[in-house]
């Protein structure tokens, strides 16, 4: 098993649920109530030292009891590591603790989740849509259930329905 | 002096000026002096933001205060394109993430790709890979000296950096048909092979290129405008910039040695010899001279893989996943079949996830792509450089004059097609 994986099972003995790695990548799966905790251990550990933010995504699995999957990726430079840190969301108590308080970068990250897919990040400072207009109405456009050509203001355009 | 009170309307403020107390009328000829905060809109149509972008600028006289991007205005849903397509089909939609540097989006989606099938690339091909994305550097960072000078107010050595610049997008048209949306990459190899003809023009190239650097650099080195306006703008901590995940010369220089060809060492970079430049201050002017010595170190680059390249194949043979030779396409039926097969329907990619980061010139260019088997990705996110750094707009801003604002841009070299994807 790799060392990170030991070091987080040990310390947090009820917040780990899964560690995978695949080619090359680690990926520790966690319970949503000790993210932050976590991840306040991954960047303060000395041994640890995750100082660099890659990215932060989200997964869309529709047929799952916990349907959502949020994912922050954070790179040591020093130590030359990676770790993929991801945890479930619940459609019904959709939200998250943000991590904008342990790496900057979280910021923006997750306001694209949030309006992409439309998970609530609790105690982020500003979390309001980013790339879709801030009066969008019609739902979280990478979600599964959204279809590819969008709802609503599509159908509205009558040229498209007219009959030739 | 900063007033606690955000809005209030002409009669408010005449109301105040000239409101006299009845115990003390001395002081209604003493009026009282108010500030307030400005708010500003840049953009989004700013010939300066290189895209359509806009800013909140809330300034206190002439210093930003707050600065707030407001982004989207070039959103396409590209992520949510990636889901409905094939592997392959998605190539010629990276091109249009980062325009001005096509290849480098093909090249970093074609890593991640290679990397979740589990693909070895051919020799030939890794050096191929090389020079082009070298080239591409070479291009995206004329690109940015040209427009960033625009920016600032020195006008001449974009039409320097423009007219090299057109020769290398000469050379892409020849190699591939397209000066700006190339589509050269494919999974597990390239579309096709450097003619003789295109490496001899290449090699005359790089003849050519560096005494044109320096005659950049005289433009820029001991112009009083340039240096006042580039040195001490912008800065950020080491310990900052990786907070906020920037990445390529925005990060290295604040004095991160952190280069992904150095790190990852993939492609033909561990072949090569060649030096990251790592700036000390972390501010304009250290980003600028990082770019222009990665100028050098890519004509290096180039110029050994030219050396060292050997004949040999351009495409990994894998037929599940890799394309059949174009020549094999057009006389045999079975190639034929297969070519369409793998357009149409895909390849059956594992269950699993990866990401894979390459190092464009912007910054780390990524693809996290989630599989669940099958010809298509399940969940395709793409780390745009772009968009991360302008996550740090704010921070990097705050203290500087507002003309400040157009250097800070110019500074992460920010493409809007990349950044709100």
């Amino acid at each position: 098993m790799h060392p990170l994986v030991e070091r987080i099972k040990r310390e947090f003995v009820d917040g780990f649920v899964d560690a995978v790695e695949w080619r090359g990548d680690l990926a520790v799966t966690v319970r949503r109530e000790t993210v932050h905790a976590i991840a306040e251990f991954l960047r303060r550990d000395p041994e640890v030292d995750c100082d660099y933010m890659v990215h932060v995504s989200s997964v869309d699995w529709p047929d799952d009891e916990e349907r959502f999957e949020v994912v922050w990726e954070v790179a040591s430079i020093r130590r030359r590591h990676r770790i993929r840190l991801k945890t479930r969301v619940p459609e019904s108590d959709c939200q998250v603790d943000s991590l904008t308080d342990v790496w900057h970068g979280a910021n923006f990250m997750e306001r694209e989740v949030y309006d992409m897919m439309g998970i609530r990040f609790r105690n982020h400072p500003d979390l309001r849509r980013i790339l879709m207009p801030d009066d969008y109405t019609e739902g979280y456009p990478l979600r599964k259930d959204f279809p590819l050509q969008g709802k609503g203001w599509r159908d509205t355009f009558e040229f498209l329905n007219e009959k030739a | 002096m900063r007033d606690t009170e955000k809005t209030y309307r002409f009669e408010d403020q005449r109301d105040t000026i000239y409101k006299v107390d009845p115990e003390h009328p001395e002081t209604a000829t003493l009026p009282l002096q108010r500030t307030e905060e400005l708010l500003l809109n840049m953009g989004p149509q700013h010939p300066s933001t290189h895209g359509v972008l806009k800013v909140i600028l809330e300034l206190e006289g002439e210093r930003l205060v707050k600065s707030t991007p407001v982004m989207g205005y070039l959103h396409r849903g590209v992520e949510k394109l990636a889901e409905e397509g094939t592997y392959h089909q998605f190539i010629p939609h990276t091109d249009r993430l980062d325009y001005v540097c096509a290849m480098y989006n093909n090249f970093a989606y074609c890593r991640a790709v290679e990397k979740l099938m589990n693909i070895t690339v051919p020799d030939r091909a890794e050096y191929l890979r090389t020079i082009v994305a070298e080239v591409q550097r070479i291009i995206g960072h004329q690109f940015w000296l040209g427009t960033q000078a625009l920016d600032i107010g020195a006008m001449t050595v974009f039409f320097y950096t423009f007219r090299d610049r057109e020769i290398l997008l000469d050379w892409f048209d020849e190699l591939c048909g397209a000066r700006l949306t190339t589509s050269w990459y494919r999974i597990g190899g390239v579309e096709r092979d450097l003619s003789p003809s295109l490496i001899a023009k290449l090699r005359a190239f790089l003849d050519y290129f560096p005494p044109k650097i320096d005659e950049y650099q005289v433009f820029l080195e001991k112009n009083r405008i340039w240096l006042a306006r580039t040195k001490g703008v912008a800065v950020i901590s080491a310990e900052d910039a990786l907070s906020f995940g920037l990445s390529g010369p925005t990060l290295r220089g604040s004095g991160v040695d952190y280069d992904l060809r150095k790190y990852e060492a993939y492609a033909a970079y561990p072949k090569c010899d060649f030096n990251v430049p790592v700036g000390k201050n972390g501010d304009t002017y250290d980003r600028y001279w990082i770019r222009v010595m990665e100028l050098y170190e890519s004509v290096k680059i180039i110029k050994q893989c030219l050396d060292q390249m050997q004949e040999g194949p351009i495409m990994a043979s894998v037929p599940s996943v890799t394309l059949p030779p174009k020549d094999r396409v057009f006389t045999n039926l079975d190639s034929m079949i297969q070519q369409f097969k793998l357009f149409s329907q895909g390849f059956d990619a594992p269950p699993g996830e990866i990401y894979c980061g390459t190092e464009a010139h912007k910054g780390e260019l990524g693809f996290y792509i989630v599989s669940t088997g099958g010809g298509k990705p399940y969940r395709m996110k793409i780390r745009s450089p772009s968009f991360i750094h302008m996550g740090a707009f704010d921070h990097m801003s705050r203290g500087y004059m507002i003309a400040d604002a157009v250097t800070i841009f110019g500074t992460y070299d920010i493409v809007m097609g990349e950044c709100d994807r």
